[in-house]
């Protein structure tokens, strides 16, 4: 009698284990009804865009192919989602906040080097750029990157360590800094310093840093990307205003075909399409409605009404590609540690 | 005496009260909170978000993961509470010990060191891609992380009940010939009832909750590997502020149905026990 | 009669057995696979990574706010566990029924939901504010998150040792003219003391390595709010898995250590009251 329950216990947690590790087969699914499915690891804020754009991404490949295809939509934060892709989450296309993130998946071994080529402009088929958004009225009067470093100004950014999209915000305050002093480093340092001195909550993230400002009222200026500025407006439309500065950073998000994931599965033709298709007319239109710059001019043209185009745009090629800007301003050590260390 | 009455009424109501405004503070607040910014935008935005596909899924998922992890800590937590607290052997705090670890691991380790585990660093990758079995990024990697976190609740429940109501009475069974699982379910189970059903619901409430090690473990495939917590991160992040807070009551309103329910099964299996005798 | 009785109770093969198997496949496996991460770095690397000034002035803010957080719950815990067992009183089966839900909240919906009624905008933090104190984005409200996320630990550990407790015992000390706090004092607290210090350790453990809700309420500042967990998520960013690791591994120590701590002196509680 006892033995019998024993081993009937013993049995069940034997065939919980052999559970847990048998479901979780068979992902690579393909072929069956002709129907193909990708998977496509974002960050955050693109969910509206990308689900808008895979209906007609879908009906493009029906018509190119007549074969249906499925997309699983994956999003979080950038660096995040590419480390976890790098360590194993199956993706076949990564469209990502930063070509830092993308090299990091490179340097795993699972993308070919050269992706950057891949694509159009660099392989980010859209852009952004970094600006401000007060509070309705401007009662601070800020204008400019120099209002905000001023005293008594309570400035939110999350943390360029821990959000691989604050890097931009950072360089961005680096580039007009740069103008400004010619190039004098330890001045634009100092002024770097007084702005991360006027940081009244560093969050952790970009949507943390949104909700310190909007929802908890804190701070006179939230250092945002534009596509996330607009969504705070949209929101809430009476209480902000969006202040583009003379000088921002062209943030340049990326995108790459996941070479080793879609050659074992066999999905390498319809990933590229899938990425190549985002620089047809319509899915530019698209990102523009969700309000990130079209990287095709024309089109960025058509939304003139909607994005500042006079804005002074420096790109990460200005600080000498990630690497050195990473290395330079980020590592540990680097100058953002340098601001803080007293 | 009637001095002493009156006093201990006193320290009564101030104790009560104490109780009542922490509880209020740190517990109703919060709760008010989720609830009001939930329904913010009116009954039609919170049903939408609750019925969304991907909630559903997600909500299916998460009560798979609780599954798994209420049936592996029991069959786990008896057996530990049992072995630790009716014998003695060497290295018995070790084992306590490292029983308590899930709980003091900070959720993101805990993740980590799942990929790290069984991630493509590890070692053992190559061999789980030829059997085609996927644990990080997939299901049974989420089903791990919360076993991993409600570990110790049950056998934690247990021990101090155990080992304050001591080894006589199974001693004096064994004794008198009765076997292990005889002793336990007629001598044991009876003291520890409530503290395993304590333990289950402990189990129960952390891992419809859990958000840390699964984040890091899930992927988060929509409709794939996404549990209600992670869903409610992505919609958070996705300026979708309201429904992010509609989907938490879910999980804020499933907990307290079920620690109610706790509530009353006990109220009533303890009456019921007085009565008879 | 303890050495006598030492294997009288059978099944100890079986026992433990199965609690060996299951320990190793949920923790010990994955902890050595931590641990031999890590020691692909020389230990002057570690030593290196962990004693960044940053690195140093997190783990100060993680132990101070934790232990304080504990500290707090400890206190509280026993109360409500014995306002729970000894006193009737309205609304106590909600109450009850409530200790839980720091559990099932995800973190980061009770940290935005915390945060935004203790900044000085919320309804918590406007009356603080009128006093000068400022809860949200400081150090104190880092202590409120992780109080928050402590609770159950103290009362459930506690609420199961009270119920099976006596009361005849106090009766009996009642009626030998013992007053209210010397019965507690004498008879009860050490009773629910090794058990309170358990959830103290627990709860200890716990609030070390809570990120989710800390986030959102602590401002992140380096060298003033920045805990040791988002060093761990900052490092992890940057895909230094070694730094990570290694900082990981300080608290994984520490936890294990407090806990196997805790476990003596409740050992030692045990044996004191001659079980």
């Amino acid at each position: 009698m006892k033995r019998k329950i024993i081993s009937a216990l013993l049995a069940s947690a034997v065939a919980f284990t052999s559970l847990l590790t048998g479901c979780g087969s068979g992902s690579g699914t393909n072929s069956e009804s002709g129907k193909v499915t990708i998977t496509n690891v974002s960050y955050d804020p693109t969910r509206e865009l990308y689900s808008a754009y895979n209906e007609i991404f879908a009906k493009h490949w029906k018509e190119l192919k007549g074969q249906d295809v499925e997309i699983t939509q994956s999003h979080g934060g950038s660096g995040k989602q590419a480390l976890e892709v790098a360590n194993g989450l199956e993706a076949d296309v990564v469209t990502l906040a930063l070509e830092y993130d993308v090299k990091a998946i490179q340097n795993a071994g699972l993308i070919d080097e050269g992706w950057v080529d891949e694509f159009d402009k660099d392989s980010s088929p859209y852009t952004s750029t970094i600006v401000f958004l007060v509070r309705k009225g401007n009662p601070k009067n800020i204008h400019d990157w120099d209002d905000i470093v001023k005293d008594g100004v309570g400035v939110i950014t999350p943390n360029p360590k821990t959000s691989g999209g604050a890097r931009w915000n950072y360089l961005a305050s680096w580039a007009y800094a740069d103008k400004k002093f010619n190039g004098d480093e330890s001045q634009i340092k100092d002024f770097v310093k007084k702005l991360y001195k006027n940081v009244l909550v560093l969050d952790s993230g970009a949507r943390g840093a949104t909700t310190t400002f909007v929802e908890n009222g804190q701070g006179d200026v939230l250092l945002a990307w534009e596509n996330e500025a607009y969504l705070s407006i949209q929101d809430n439309p009476d209480e902000y205003e969006i202040i583009t500065p003379s000088i921002s950073i062209l943030a340049q998000p990326s995108v790459a075909v996941v070479d080793s994931v879609v050659d074992k599965r066999g999905t390498r033709e319809v990933a590229t399409e899938y990425l190549n298709y985002l620089y047809s007319d319509d899915a530019q239109r698209l990102a523009g409605k969700n309000f990130y710059r079209p990287s095709n001019p024309d089109i960025l043209n058509e939304f003139s009404d909607v994005f500042d185009l006079n804005v002074n745009l420096v790109t990460i090629d200005d600080f000498g590609g990630w690497d050195k800007a990473q290395e330079e301003h980020f590592a540990d050590g680097g100058i953002f540690d340098q601001i803080y260390e007293k | 005496m009637d001095n002493k009455n009156t006093g201990s009424k006193v320290t009564k109501w101030i104790l009560v009260g104490i109780s009542f405004l922490f509880v209020f503070v740190m517990l109703i607040l919060p709760l008010v909170t989720v609830i009001m910014e939930a329904l913010r935008k009116g009954w039609d935005t919170y049903i939408q978000a609750v019925t969304d596909e991907y909630t559903v899924k997600a909500l299916l998922l998460t009560l798979e993961a609780t599954a798994f992890a209420v049936i592996f800590n029991t069959i786990f937590g008896l057996f530990s509470a049992w072995t630790i607290t009716k014998y003695r052997f060497r290295g018995k705090k070790i084992l306590t010990a490292l029983i308590d670890v899930p709980v003091t691991v900070s959720p993101i380790i805990a993740g980590l060191i799942f990929v790290l585990t069984f991630g493509r660093q590890s070692f053992l990758y190559p061999y789980l891609q030829e059997l085609n079995i996927n644990v990080v990024f997939a299901v049974p990697g989420i089903i791990l992380a919360t076993v991993f976190v409600t570990f110790p609740f049950i056998s934690r429940e247990l021990i101090p009940v155990l080992e304050a109501q001591g080894t006589d009475e199974e001693e004096a069974s064994a004794l008198m010939g009765a076997g292990g699982f005889k002793i336990f379910t007629k001598v044991t189970f009876p003291h520890i009832k409530w503290a395993f059903l304590y333990g289950i619901v402990l189990c129960v409430a952390r891992a419809i909750g859990e958000f840390g090690a699964v984040s890091v473990l899930s992927g988060h495939l929509r409709g794939k590997t996404n549990t209600l917590p992670l869903h409610v991160e992505i919609l958070f992040n996705e300026f979708q502020y309201v429904p992010a807070f509609a989907v938490s009551s879910i999980l804020v309103m499933l907990a307290v149905a079920i620690l109610i329910i706790r509530s009353i099964i006990e109220y009533i299996g303890k009456r019921n026990n007085e009565d008879v005798r | 009669m303890k050495k006598a009785g030492k294997r009288v109770i059978p099944a100890f093969g079986i026992s433990m057995g199965v609690t060996l198997a299951m320990v190793s496949l949920i923790v010990i496996i994955p902890l050595a696979s931590l641990v031999i991460f890590t020691s692909h770095m020389s230990f002057s690397e570690i030593w290196e990574t962990i004693t960044r000034e940053r690195v140093l002035a997190s783990f100060k803010v993680s132990f101070i706010t934790a232990f304080i957080a504990s500290l707090i719950n400890m206190v509280m815990g026993i109360i409500l566990a014995w306002v729970l067992v000894r006193y009737d009183f309205p609304l106590k089966r909600i109450i009850d029924g409530l200790i839980e839900l720091p559990f099932a909240m995800p973190t980061a919906v009770a940290g935005i939901a915390l945060t935004s009624l203790t900044s000085d905008k919320g309804l918590v933090g406007k009356f603080f504010a009128n006093f000068g104190i400022k809860i949200a984005y400081t150090r104190i409200g880092i202590t409120v998150a992780l109080v928050f996320i402590g609770i159950p630990f103290v009362v459930r550990a506690v609420q199961p040792v009270l119920e099976k407790l006596d009361p005849s015992y106090e009766e009996a000390s009642k009626v030998m003219g013992a007053s209210g706090g010397k019965i507690f004092r004498s008879v009860i607290l050490p009773e629910i003391l090794p058990p309170a210090i358990t959830g103290f350790g627990l709860a200890f453990g716990r609030c070390l390595g809570e990120y989710g809700s800390v986030v959102f309420i602590a401002g992140n500042k380096p060298f003033e709010t920045e805990i040791t967990p988002l060093i761990i998520m900052s490092e992890l960013q940057e895909y230094d898995y070694s730094s990570a690791t290694a900082i990981a591994l300080v608290m994984l120590v520490t936890a294990f250590l407090i806990l196997f701590i805790v476990n003596l002196i409740q050992a030692r509680n045990t044996r004191i009251l001659g079980r």
